[in-house]
C-alpha cells in the first residue's frame, strides 16, 4: 500500500470536530468518491473524531491518500492518549455507551467502512484506523 | 538453427500446398460436423495466410519459444481468429481444432520426408507436436478471454438497464426489479430509487420483486435497508410479489420484514399504495352480462 | 454565538439547519426549542435538514431527544427533507429514528403536523370560545 499525500490535524476543541468533516469531505471529493461513500466516510469520521475528544481527551487525526494496485482510497488514522478502552468487545457492540452518543460510534463507523482496525491500551491511548476504497 | 527445426521448417516450406489441401479437408469436414457458417474461401485464405506465417516463424528458427518477437506474426493471426470465433459463439475445443487439424496432414509430410531416418522422424515429429499443442492453447487462452469480455460488457449493460424507476400515479412509484440480485445492484438500484422519490416527491415506493428468482440474506437486509432509509426520509415503500420460495428463504435466514408492507402482486399494492393517499379504484359502468 | 433561528408560524414552530452544525449549537437549539413550546403552548415542530449533508449520532440523538421532549410538552415533531445518502448512512450507522415523524419536504411535513395536531386544535379553539 502506497501513500500518496498526507496530513495532520489536532482534535482538541469541539470546533475541531466541524473542520475534521470539512477536511474529511474535502479529501473524498478529490478522490472522486461517490455521494454516498463521501457521506458515509464523513459520518464516520464525526463519530471517531468527537470519540477522540469526549473520551480521549483529546488527541490527532492522520490524513492518507492511498493506494494498492489498481485502487485508490482515504485512510484515517485517529490516535489519543487518553485512558484507553478496558473491554474493545463490549465497546463495539451496538447501543454500548458511556458519553452523550446513542452507542453507535464505534460499532457504526466499523459499517460505515470497508477496514477497521483498533489498538487501546489501558492508561496508554487508543488508535483507530478506518479506510474506505473508492 | 538446430537440425530439426531446420528439418520442420524444410517440409513447411517444401510440401506447403499438400499441407494447405489436406488440412482446409480436416477443417472443413469437422466445421460440418458442428453446423458452423464459414464460407470455404473464408476458411481457404485463413488456412493459407496461417501456413505462410507459421513457415515464415519457423525459418527463423526457435520453436521453444512462443513469445518471441519472430512469433508476433503467428500470434496476432492466431489471437484474430480466436477472439472472432469466440465471439461467433464457438466452441473453446471448436476454435483449438483450428490448430490442432493441422497435425495429421503435418505430419503425413514429415514422414514422406524423412521416412527412412527414424530419428529425425521422430525428432521432427516431437518438434511439431509441441509447437502445435502451444498454439493450441493459446487459441484456447484467447477465446477465453474474448468471451470474458463479453460477459464483463454484459454485466455493465445490465446494471445500467436495471433501474427503471416508474412513476405510476401522482406520488407513486414502482420499482419492478428483474433478475438476480447481487449486493452491488441492489445498492446501485436503490440509490436510484431514494432520488427518485426526492425528485419526484413521492409519498410512496412499490418495490416490485415478481422477476427476481431467488434472494440471499444480504440482498433482504438491502432490501430493509432501503425501507428503513426511505421511512427516514418520509416516503413508504411496499414490497410486492414476493414468491412463495422467497418466502420461506427470508423466514428460515431469519430475516424480519418486520412492519414492512408486503403484497402478493403489484396490482394489490397498488390498491393499498391509491387508499394511503386517499383514493380509490372505482368502476364507472356495470359490466355487460355474461362478460 | 452561532444560534439556529426557530419561526414561529401559528401553532407550530419551524427551524431550518442550514449550517454544519458545532456540538454547541446543537445543545442551544435543544434549549431554545423547548422553552419556545412551553412559551408559546406551540403544538407542532417541524424541522428541515435538508441542507445537511451528514447527519452523525450526536445530530441523530438531539432529534431523537427535541422530539421525545416536545411529546412530553405535547407537541408532535416531524422532521423533512433529509437527503437519500444521508438516510442512506444512517440505517448503516445503527440510527432510524424511531418515534420521529418523517416527511418528504415542508410542504408534506406541515400536512402531516396538521393531520396529527387536528384534534388538539378544534379542542383549543372550544376552550378559547368559552373564555
Amino acid at each position: 500500500m502506497d501513500v500518496t499525500k498526507n496530513d495532520s490535524m489536532e482534535i482538541r476543541l469541539s470546533d475541531h470536530v466541524v473542520l475534521v468533516r470539512q477536511a474529511v469531505r474535502k479529501w473524498a471529493t478529490d478522490l472522486g468518491f461517490s455521494l454516498v461513500d463521501q457521506t458515509k466516510m464523513i459520518t464516520a469520521a464525526s463519530e471517531l473524531a468527537r470519540n477522540t475528544l469526549d473520551y480521549g481527551g483529546g488527541g490527532t487525526v492522520r490524513l492518507e491518500l492511498v493506494k494498492q494496485g489498481p485502487r485508490n482510497g482515504l485512510r484515517l488514522t485517529f490516535e489519543d492518549q487518553g485512558p484507553g478502552i478496558p473491554d474493545l468487545e463490549k465497546a463495539l457492540t451496538d447501543g454500548y455507551t458511556t458519553g452523550r452518543g446513542m452507542g453507535m460510534g464505534l460499532s457504526g463507523s466499523k459499517r460505515l467502512v470497508n477496514e477497521f482496525e483498533i489498538v487501546s491500551r489501558v492508561g496508554e491511548g487508543t488508535r483507530v484506523t478506518i479506510t474506505r476504497w473508492k | 538453427m538446430s537440425d530439426n527445426v531446420k528439418g520442420l521448417s524444410v517440409v513447411l516450406t517444401n510440401y506447403e500446398a499438400e499441407i494447405l489441401s489436406d488440412w482446409i479437408k480436416e477443417q472443413s469436414a469437422a466445421l460440418r460436423r458442428a453446423g458452423g457458417a464459414m464460407k470455404d474461401t473464408e476458411l481457404r485464405d485463413q488456412c493459407a495466410e496461417f501456413l505462410r506465417l507459421l513457415r515464415t516463424a519457423a525459418q527463423g528458427g526457435q520453436v521453444e519459444n512462443l513469445d518471441g518477437p519472430k512469433w508476433n506474426d503467428v500470434r496476432e493471426m492466431l489471437g484474430n481468429i480466436s477472439r472472432s470465433r469466440g465471439l461467433q459463439g464457438f466452441s473453446p475445443s471448436e476454435t483449438a481444432s483450428f490448430v490442432f487439424s493441422m497435425k495429421r496432414p503435418l505430419f503425413v509430410q514429415i514422414r514422406r520426408e524423412f521416412g527412412k531416418d527414424a530419428e529425425a522422424l521422430a525428432d521432427t515429429t516431437w518438434l511439431a507436436t509441441e509447437l502445435l499443442d502451444k498454439l493450441g492453447l493459446y487459441t484456447t487462452e484467447v477465446h477465453q478471454k474474448a468471451r470474458e469480455e463479453v460477459i464483463l460488457r454484459q454485466q455493465q449493460e445490465m446494471l445500467e438497464l436495471s433501474t427503471p424507476v416508474v412513476k405510476i400515479w401522482d406520488g407513486i412509484l414502482a420499482l419492478p426489479m428483474i433478475g438476480t440480485l447481487d449486493s452491488t445492484r441492489t445498492q446501485v438500484v436503490m440509490e436510484s430509487l431514494l432520488q427518485r422519490i426526492v425528485d419526484t416527491g413521492s409519498g410512496i415506493a412499490i418495490i416490485d420483486i415478481t422477476g427476481v428468482p431467488t434472494v440471499d440474506t444480504l440482498t433482504a437486509q438491502h432490501l430493509l435497508k432501503t425501507v428503513t432509509a426511505a421511512r427516514l426520509m418520509g416516503a413508504e415503500c411496499i414490497i410486492s410479489g414476493i414468491r412463495p420460495q422467497i418466502a420461506q428463504t427470508i423466514v428460515h435466514l431469519g430475516v424480519d420484514l418486520g412492519d414492512v408492507t408486503t403484497k402478493a402482486t403489484l396490482a394489490d399494492a397498488l390498491v393499498v399504495a391509491l387508499e394511503r393517499t386517499g383514493r380509490a379504484v372505482k368502476r364507472v359502468q356495470t359490466a355487460s352480462k355474461g362478460a | 454565538m452561532e444560534r439556529i433561528p426557530i419561526l414561529r408560524m401559528g401553532d407550530y414552530l419551524i427551524v431550518t439547519i442550514q449550517v454544519d452544525m458545532h456540538d454547541r449549537v446543537v445543545t442551544t437549539l435543544q434549549d431554545d426549542l423547548t422553552s419556545m413550546i412551553a412559551a408559546n403552548g406551540s403544538h407542532g415542530v417541524l424541522i428541515d435538514i435538508s441542507c445537511l449533508d451528514i447527519v452523525d449520532s450526536f445530530v441523530g440523538r438531539m432529534i431523537g431527544n427535541i422530539a421525545a421532549m416536545s411529546h412530553v410538552l405535547d407537541a408532535e415533531t416531524v422532521v423533512v427533507g433529509m437527503r437519500p445518502a444521508v438516510a442512506i448512512t444512517l440505517v448503516e450507522l445503527g440510527l432510524s429514528l424511531t418515534g420521529v415523524r418523517t416527511a418528504l419536504n415542508v410542504e408534506k411535513g406541515m400536512a402531516l403536523l396538521r393531520a396529527a395536531t387536528r384534534g388538539r386544535l378544534l379542542e383549543d379553539g372550544d376552550g378559547r370560545d368559552q373564555e
